[in-house]
């Protein structure tokens, strides 16, 4: 029991990893990704949200939305993407709240990256995949972990490089954004060495 | 709220096109142009789509603007967007369930598309509802003439055909010709937009990152 658990983890921390493998969050991941102190901090923030909303919208999957859930005959799933974009609004919106009055440091380190959370698909992407995969309660928890995490990873991994890539000599074409994207791609094909094994 | 000097529709149409491309030059909607350009069919399903939701929603957006409270915007942009997603998806799951099956939950990841939320942020909320909608469907047309472009090489060279039609025969069906398996895998995507904006910027030199650090300086 607690080997399946574990193995899901592992398979979605590396192998189904959500920046490299999925290429979910790319808006920010190649926006904020220039220092490691504030991807780090971003990586915390979506994986912070990322294990509040998916088991969130897990139960409400499975008590609301289901045909027959919440009365015979009733099928809602056709409300199935505003509703879980509306609930994870709300929960970003009252993380940040709770953020603000009890931990007031990390409130003002995360700044303006935690409202942008909203809009990033990792955590749409999350939820769909949870729900495409029929997840229960509990895998969806460690789902969630380990789905942040993988992004989280990638983007620090991303940040690191790049911090070093800086002082490299690029064409003036390429430099920036242009090489920034060669980078995730040869760190893409790097973690495709993962692909092959199986849990 | 007052409109300054709105766009003409023809501006707010062919701006976004080459000049302004979404992809290219702003970097919204990366995630999707990653992921289904693999082949032709998909990418242009979701063009289509994007052009579709990203117009309406403008067009509702910019009609609404002036009722709207600034402190609710958010959401309600996200109430329209996702209904529209909501109606793509379920058009697409009665009339093309095997291309709704191939694009899984990147439709309905076309609520958290940068584009569509990007273009009622920043352009429905300040001019009026006509404008609004051509630039809707010029800069999904610009999203769609990327994914084209990248769907055309991926497929092509990496597995011989073009909207699923053979045009290069492959060895595993008794052909010549070997595909590049690397063009079909997920990191290709990567090496092709980076290539693409190396591309623009070449043509478009005011468009070069400046260097954060001189690497020809003479003093080391």
């Amino acid at each position: 029991m607690l080997e399946h658990y574990l193995s899901l983890f592992i398979k979605s921390v590396f192998i189904e990893n959500m920046a490299l493998a999925f290429f979910l969050g790319m808006c920010t991941f190649l926006a904020v990704s220039k220092k490691v102190t504030t991807s780090a901090g971003l990586g915390a923030a979506v994986v912070m949200v990322q294990i509040l909303s998916v088991p969130a919208n897990n139960l409400i999957n499975t008590y609301i939305l289901m045909p027959d859930a919440l009365m015979p005959g009733l099928d809602l799933s056709f409300l199935s993407f505003i509703t879980y974009i509306g609930v994870i609004a709300a929960i970003v919106q009252i993380l940040e709240m709770v953020l603000d009055k009890y931990v007031p440091s990390l409130y003002s380190a995360l700044g303006i990256f935690l409202p942008l959370i909203t809009v990033n698909c990792v955590i749409f992407a999350g939820v769909s995949f949870m729900v495409q995969r029929e997840y229960n309660f509990a895998e969806s928890v460690v789902y969630a972990a380990g789905s942040g995490i993988s992004w989280a990873l990638a983007i620090i991994l991303l940040a690191a490089i790049r911090e070093r890539l800086k002082y490299s000599d690029a064409p003036a074409g390429l430099r920036g954004l242009g090489l920034t994207f060669i980078t995730s791609g040869l760190m893409a094909i790097g973690f495709m060495s993962f692909s092959g094994i199986q849990l | 709220m007052s409109d300054v000097k709105s766009p003409t529709w023809k501006e707010a149409l062919l701006d976004p096109l080459i000049a302004n491309n979404p992809v290219m030059i702003q970097v919204l909607g990366i995630c999707s142009t990653l992921a289904v350009t693999s082949s032709m069919k998909t990418a242009f399903v979701m063009g289509l789509s994007v052009t579709a939701v990203t117009a309406i929603s403008n067009f509702a957006v910019s009609a609404t603007r002036n009722y709207i409270p600034s402190s609710v915007r958010i959401i309600a942009q996200m109430t329209v967007i996702a209904s529209l997603v909501i109606l793509v998806d379920q058009i697409l799951k009665a009339f093309a369930y095997d291309l709704s099956k191939q694009l899984s939950v990147y439709v309905g990841l076309i609520i958290t598309n940068c584009i569509v939320m990007g273009r009622t942020e920043g352009f429905a909320l300040k001019y009026p509802p006509v404008p609004s909608f051509f630039d809707g469907i010029g800069n999904g047309l610009g999203y769609m003439l990327v994914l084209c472009i990248i769907g055309t090489i991926r497929e092509i060279f990496g597995s011989g055909s073009w909207f699923g039609i053979t045009l290069l025969e492959t060895v595993n069906n008794g052909g010549w010709y070997v595909p590049c398996g690397l063009l079909v895998m997920p990191p290709c995507g990567f090496f092709l937009v980076g290539l693409l904006i190396w591309l623009v910027k070449s043509f478009r030199k005011e468009l070069i990152e400046p260097a954060e650090y001189d690497t020809h300086r003479e003093d080391y």
